[in-house]
């Protein structure tokens, strides 16, 4: 039985667009959304390639690749707001998305505070933040570079038995905002990143441990070396062989560079201007306050040149900028964009955070804690009886009480050193007084993400084990 | 039966379809197919007792793989035209290294699933935009009544209507259509400073009648709402080894973190599982017995087939302690030369395919719920959690419990603060000595991530005693 053919071709005219960029595409979409009883709506385009390959002992396990795009639009029918997105840019699809993104709008009720930021708000230069690398590698050049980290790994140590795979996946992509204001912005940007994840086996007892590295990167030139990545890959998994669990106890608790990006993560969903006004953070009430010692300085800098969260404009088209979050201890801003911001009669921080088909929220751009002097070692020697974290797992964090309960892998430390592995344990505390305690901030910060913080100490946590 | 998904959907005929196979089915390539994927979800969300959200989202495309003995090639595509199948195909292809050549594949045979465990409308499934407003409006008026200290809810509602079909270089074509819809509540009490929250919903391959029935909705909103109110009396948990009994359905988390991860077949042929060699060995007490089962009607985590077009399966992975097997999707039960499960699984067109779980959970055993508190001294009874994680390899899981009380001598006492459970997949289960008659289900509101792939899941337990495991509370 042969079915109907009847293949699916853009309108040409579309199609046209898209080889010219999408401007005018979003152009001709908000003045249908016009047209349709919208007062004011925005578009956002995003589209990009991505290319990602896991190898395994050696071998290819796992080559995808792929071109994406996608489109949202969001409209506003007086002061009532529906969003909506595709990824079918066929005339009659998006002819259809207007109507429907209209009517959806016009079923909801209203909500005096929505809408567009001001015109007069919009950002107006767009610096080069130097977000995108050109650099396009060859498929068996990148397959190369993660057989590469994972035989470093797994030549590093004789206890190295078994590997996850090595991961390198690289990416590169276009965003384009435009308004009813009549603003228009585009900006490109690209990553790399390079993991490994070997297993190491304890030869008396044959448990197995894993842990991981890895490097990320807008530049391919500023990757480390697959070598370096694959041994520190292995270094750390093997220094898990023969964790134990210790005793129920209060101890000073040092995190690591990760973890500690992971408490600082914390902060940064209490700040959001969302969970604020809906009284669903532990920080409410708190603007102003000291929340913390004064070695502690925390910035979101959406204009850091290179950085993994930069970005020339919001999700609303507001201008990025460098927000100082916590001055010295005291809690100074949080992050909000239009709404989240009319919510708590503030001002929109550039935080309008947009992934495409959905309302904006409020999302980090480079967070970090401010370094402080000490380095790690200095920091793991002040501690006489402690943990020193390298992961955490699960999921118990309350951020309206602010309780915090995770289960941990880390070092137990005798005397200012590592002296043995652990697992199979949590440590708990309300994150109030996680931030109050926080004794010392160390010198390493290192940018590996959109939330970054040196090695930190606090004062005392309850670890729960044996 | 299962419907019966038309190629027309997607623009595409039989013939394409074959031409496509044959082109990623190069000589070395063991096994190619092509997944297509149109789905609708849609969204409404209230605050402040304002239904102020509304969004749509219309996603579709293709995705294509090959494998080749362990490799498999992958690409994906969001528009279906010749050229970009092609495209993907070759994409795809390119880890066989085979030279050029095609090689041909049977003309494929559409086929529909055997079954249909969700005949639900799209119709019940997309209902009025005023319809969903209505009920979100009523929940809210709900929550407030059950008690003036609660300040704040939040409430969304969302479905999702997928069509898929997979065609495979084995001569299949096969397609399904999943609904999917899911009632979310959280409340917010406040009284004197304190603050607490309170979450609770459910959902299915249902029908929007669903949440109708027996006003399941307003069971939901008094719910979340009792939650946060008990909270607000909730003592500092302790912290300890201690014996700790865990109620019936959502608790079932702790046989998806603690053994059923570990029982995917991905891990265990690339021996990374703490249960890489445990087949026929005890991980159990004689008690247990588990099953992963996504035959289910209505189920949250239940599939006609999985995404490679196998029908899925009641899988017994523990059987009355001892370990039985692994659930598998094609290429792991292939390599491994074990039976296919039916449970390959994607997000979406653009992920590859995984071994994952459908409903997990333990059968009921025989012993009274009330019996199984009593035979506690000193413990934690937990009855609600939030979310867990699992480490394959040494195979410790959490699991955090979002509604708690203190078992003091028999009884259950005062309300607990969220305290973590961390304990080792392989011993936990050995630890459980009584298993209670009352199996239940989850509500419908699970959600499984694996490689950053979220695919919807279910779990069940009844009432179990387990007799030591690690408390991560405060209180000493």
């Amino acid at each position: 039985m042969e079915l109907k053919i009847d293949l699916r071709v853009p309108s040409m005219s579309y199609q046209l667009q898209q080889e010219n960029g999408y401007a005018p595409l979003a152009a001709d979409l908000l003045r249908q959304a016009n047209r349709f009883g919208a007062t004011e709506a925005d578009i956002i385009i995003a589209d990009g390639e991505t290319f990602s390959v896991q190898v395994r002992l050696g071998a290819v396990d796992r080559l995808t690749k792929a071109r994406e795009k996608r489109l949202g639009l969001r409209v506003f029918v007086g002061r009532r707001s529906a969003s909506t997105s595709t990824s079918d840019f066929s005339k009659e699809s998006l002819d259809q998305l207007v109507t429907q993104t209209c009517t959806l709008a016009k079923a909801v009720v209203e909500d005096p505070l929505s809408g567009l930021p001001a015109a007069e708000q919009m950002a107006i230069e767009r610096p080069d933040l130097d977000l995108h690398d050109p650099t396009k590698l060859e498929t068996d050049h990148q397959i190369d570079m993660a057989r590469r980290a994972e035989a470093a790994a797994m030549s590093a140590d004789s206890r190295v038995t078994n590997s996850e795979g090595a991961e390198f996946d690289s990416s590169s992509g276009r965003v384009v905002l435009g308004n009813t204001h009549g603003f228009i912005g585009e900006y490109r940007s690209s990553s790399f990143s390079l993991s490994v994840t070997p297993v190491a086996t304890d030869q008396q007892t044959g448990m197995m441990q894993r842990d991981s590295w890895y490097g990320i990167q807008r530049k391919f030139s500023k990757l480390d070396s697959p070598e370096a990545i694959g041994a520190e890959a292995a270094r750390r998994t093997v220094r898990r062989l023969g964790a134990r669990k210790t005793a129920t106890q209060r101890v000073p608790i040092v995190f690591d560079q990760d973890t500690a990006g992971s408490v600082l993560g914390t902060l940064c969903s209490a700040v959001s201007g969302y969970a604020l006004y809906k009284r669903a953070s532990f920080l409410v009430d708190q603007l102003g306050k000291s929340i913390a010692p004064e070695w502690v300085t925390v910035y979101d800098d959406g204009r850091m040149v290179g950085g993994l969260g930069s970005r020339p404009f919001d999700g609303e088209g507001l201008p990025t900028r460098r927000t100082t979050v916590v001055d010295r201890g005291v809690l100074t801003s949080y992050l909000l964009d239009t709404y989240s911001a009319k919510k708590l009669g503030l001002n929109s921080t550039g935080n309008a955070s947009r992934s495409v088909g959905e309302n904006p929220s409020v999302g980090p751009t480079n967070f970090y804690l401010v370094p402080g002097t000490k380095t790690a070692q200095e920091i793991i020697a002040s501690v006489r009886q402690g943990l020193y974290v390298t992961e955490l797992i699960g999921f118990g964090i309350n951020m309206v009480t602010g309780d915090y309960s995770r289960g941990v892998c880390g070092f137990w430390i005798e005397n200012g050193e590592l002296a043995y592995p652990v697992e199979e344990i949590t440590i708990a505390s309300t994150l109030q007084q996680m931030f109050a305690g926080i004794e010392l901030v160390g010198s390493d910060l290192v940018f590996r993400g959109r939330l970054a913080s040196p090695t930190m100490k606090i004062a005392e946590m309850m670890v729960a084990g044996n | 039966m299962g419907e019966l998904v038309q190629l027309t959907t997607f623009g595409l005929s039989e013939r394409e379809i074959q031409g496509a196979l044959g082109r990623v089915k190069v000589r070395d390539v063991d096994y190619a197919d092509l997944y297509f994927e149109s789905c609708v979800s849609e969204a409404v969300s209230m605050e402040e007792s304002l239904v102020k959200r509304a969004t749509k989202s219309i996603s579709q495309g293709v995705g294509v793989r090959a494998t080749a003995g362990e490799k498999t090639g992958f690409a994906y595509s969001d528009d279906l035209t010749r050229k970009d199948l092609e495209l993907a195909a070759d994409a795809a292809r390119y880890i066989a290294q085979s030279p050029g050549a095609s090689q041909p594949v049977p003309v494929p045979v559409q086929q529909r699933p055997t079954r249909n465990l969700y005949p639900v409308e799209q119709a019940t499934v997309e209902v009025a935009t005023a319809d969903r407003v209505a009920l979100l409006n009523a929940i809210d008026i709900e929550a407030r009544r059950y008690d003036s200290r609660i300040t704040n809810v939040m409430a969304s509602f969302n479905t999702e209507y997928k069509r898929v079909v997979v065609a495979t270089s084995e001569g299949t074509i096969i397609g399904d259509v999943q609904p999917l819809s899911r009632l979310q509540i959280t409340c917010i009490a406040e009284e004197k400073g304190n603050r607490q929250v309170g979450t609770f919903g459910g959902g299915g391959r249902v029908p929007f009648e669903f949440y109708q029935n027996e006003e399941r909705y307003l069971a939901y909103a008094r719910e979340a709402a009792r939650q946060a109110i008990l909270n607000l009396s909730a003592v500092a948990a302790p912290a300890g080894v201690m014996p700790v009994v865990l109620g019936w359905g959502w608790p079932g988390i702790l046989l998806h973190e603690a053994i059923g991860h570990g029982l995917e077949a991905d891990f265990n042929r690339k021996k990374t599982s703490a249960f890489s060699s445990l087949v026929g060995k005890r991980v159990a007490s004689n008690v247990c017995t588990i099953v992963d089962d996504g035959t289910l009607p209505n189920r949250r985590g239940s599939l006609n087939m999985d995404d490679e077009g196998t029908p899925t399966n009641r899988t017994v992975l523990i059987e009355r302690g001892i370990l039985r097997g692994y659930i598998t999707d094609k290429l792991n039960a292939r390599l491994l030369g074990i039976p296919l499960t039916g449970n390959g699984r994607r997000e979406s067109y653009q992920s590859v395919v995984l071994p994952r779980m459908t409903n997990t959970f333990m059968l009921a055993g025989e012993s009274d719920p009330q019996d199984i508190i009593r035979s506690v001294g000193h413990g934690l009874y937990a009855v609600s959690f939030g979310g867990g994680q699992v480490d394959i390899t040494n195979g410790k899981f959490v699991f955090s419990a979002s509604e708690a009380y203190l078992i003091e001598g028999g009884k259950v006492t005062k309300p607990v603060k969220g305290a973590t459970l961390i304990g080792s997949g392989p011993e936990i289960l050995t630890k459980v000595s009584m298993v209670g008659h009352d199996l239940k289900l989850d509500e419908g509101v699970g959600t499984c991530g694996k490689e950053g792939q979220s695919v919807p899941v279910g779990v069940g337990l009844p009432t179990i005693r387990i007799d030591e495991i690690t408390v991560g509370g405060t209180q000493d």
